[in-house]
């Protein structure tokens, strides 16, 4: 059977890393399945965590009245869900909805934050992936946000 | 492959629509039966000419194994191609071609191809697609990643659905906006690059779609390692004469309707970067 400690070392975001620092997070870290549309994260609540997909897919999307639940992006293996752990005052932005069967890693936050904290070297590294992918999904905003195929004249 | 080139290359020829479909409220597909077929290679575009209104550019849209139909999918979008795509059975169609430069199907064979389609772009690609697909054996990992506004305005979805049931072919499709209903990727096309399975020395990558969107996903290319001379786009710009003499479609050195609309990225990356080139 898998540590966690080697499905962190699977995982595109901590892959280069080196096994201290895995085991570092490993120990913030617990196995945990989604059945098709369970929510991981819900908008509001307290940002306890964060996941690491390793299988599935998951939709991050926001309740809009009177049109329903609008999905703003989905992600898949490899892909992290939530930052706002990060973050006061740690309260999630968007429900995160497991669209299929999902199997993530998910993070305890205060318990990764206090490592950060006391050692901010390990800190450093950790946020530098997380502004990476912050990066990319804003990014992918900007560009979802032109509207290019119906501005394509 | 032999195309059908006219002899007077500004003389079109006068077609009647044999069958018009709607695939979008704005956005048609019209076949045409010419006599002798119509050959022409993936990639290549018609000017079509709505009598008494004007003539636009058009890529071909059909099967380039199938020359006896000539299939042009259009979207509304101004005068002309409001009439074009208003154009039922009977109507005649004055259309001259083709014009410009092919998708490079042959030279891709032996390695993995990634092509990226976004909104209407499908539409130039897919001669390209229905190459590749009856060649299937010449190529290797072929990943088709495809984007567009909403689930309600993809282009071709019951061909979509049929290409995603094939199991030698990667098709992922992408939508910018969506409910819970769907259950497809949302996000943008480029963000599909690094989840397909491709082996960047020797994938060939081909782009169609919004020219913001081809200068992203070029980014992203490049990112996964497909060298720039073996990634092809395919331009768009305002194509008059089509043989390149007029000049309308001038993109420095060259004319987009003669030496492209498809261009390796590595011959226009350096003016692909200037704005209102």
């Amino acid at each position: 059977m898998k540590r966690i400690a080697d499905l962190v070392a699977e995982h595109p975001i901590f892959a280069d890393l080196d096994d201290a620092d895995r085991e570092l997070i490993a120990g913030c870290g617990r196995n945990v399945t989604f059945k098709p549309g369970e929510l991981l994260t819900r908008e509001g609540a307290a940002a306890n965590e964060f996941f690491a997909i390793r299988k599935g897919k998951v939709s991050i999307g926001t309740h809009v009245p009177h049109l329903g639940d609008a999905v703003i992006e989905t992600l898949d293996a490899g892909d992290v869900v939530g930052w706002s752990w990060l973050f006061p005052p740690y309260r999630t932005h968007f429900d995160a909805r497991a669209i299929v069967a999902t199997h993530t890693i998910a993070f305890d936050g205060a318990c990764l934050r206090t490592k950060c904290e006391s050692d901010p070297a390990f800190g450093y590294k950790l946020i530098k992936r997380f502004a990476a992918v912050m990066m990319d999904r804003m990014q992918a905003t900007r560009l979802q946000l032109l509207d290019m195929y119906g501005n394509w004249r | 492959m032999e195309t059908g080139a006219n002899p007077n290359p500004m003389l079109p020829k006068f077609l009647r629509v044999v069958k018009r479909h709607r695939e979008l409220p704005d956005t048609w597909t019209l076949d045409f039966d010419p006599v002798g077929g119509f050959p022409f290679l993936p990639g290549q575009f018609n000017m079509m000419y709505a009598f008494g209104i004007g003539e636009v550019p058009v890529s071909i849209s059909g099967d380039p194994a199938r020359p006896e139909t000539l299939v042009h999918t259009i979207r509304a979008v101004g005068k002309v191609t409001e009439a074009l795509c208003a154009a039922g059975p009977g109507t005649e169609v004055g259309i001259r071609g083709p014009y410009g430069t092919a998708w490079p199907v042959v030279e891709a064979e032996g390695g993995d191809l990634l092509i990226i389609a976004g909104g209407i772009g499908l539409a130039p690609i897919r001669p390209a697609l229905y190459h590749i697909f009856a060649n299937r054996s010449k190529y290797g990992r072929v990943s088709i990643l495809i984007g567009g506004r909403s689930p309600e305005v993809l282009l071709y979805p019951a061909e979509v659905r049929q290409w995603r049931g094939r199991f030698d072919v990667e098709v992922e499709v992408t939508v910018d906006t969506s409910n819970q209903a769907w259950r497809g990727n949302v996000g943008v096309v480029t963000s599909l690059v690094r989840r397909a399975s491709f082996d960047p020395a020797v994938t060939t990558a081909f782009v169609c779609g919004p020219e913001v969107m081809f200068r992203y996903a070029t980014i992203e290319l490049t990112k996964a390692g497909i060298s720039p001379n073996r990634t092809f786009v395919s331009m768009e710009r305002n194509m008059k004469c089509a043989i390149g003499l007029c000049g309308h479609c001038q993109y420095g050195p060259d004319f987009v309707c003669k030496d492209g609309p498809v261009f390796a990225f590595d011959k226009i990356e350096r003016l692909f970067r200037i704005r209102e080139v």
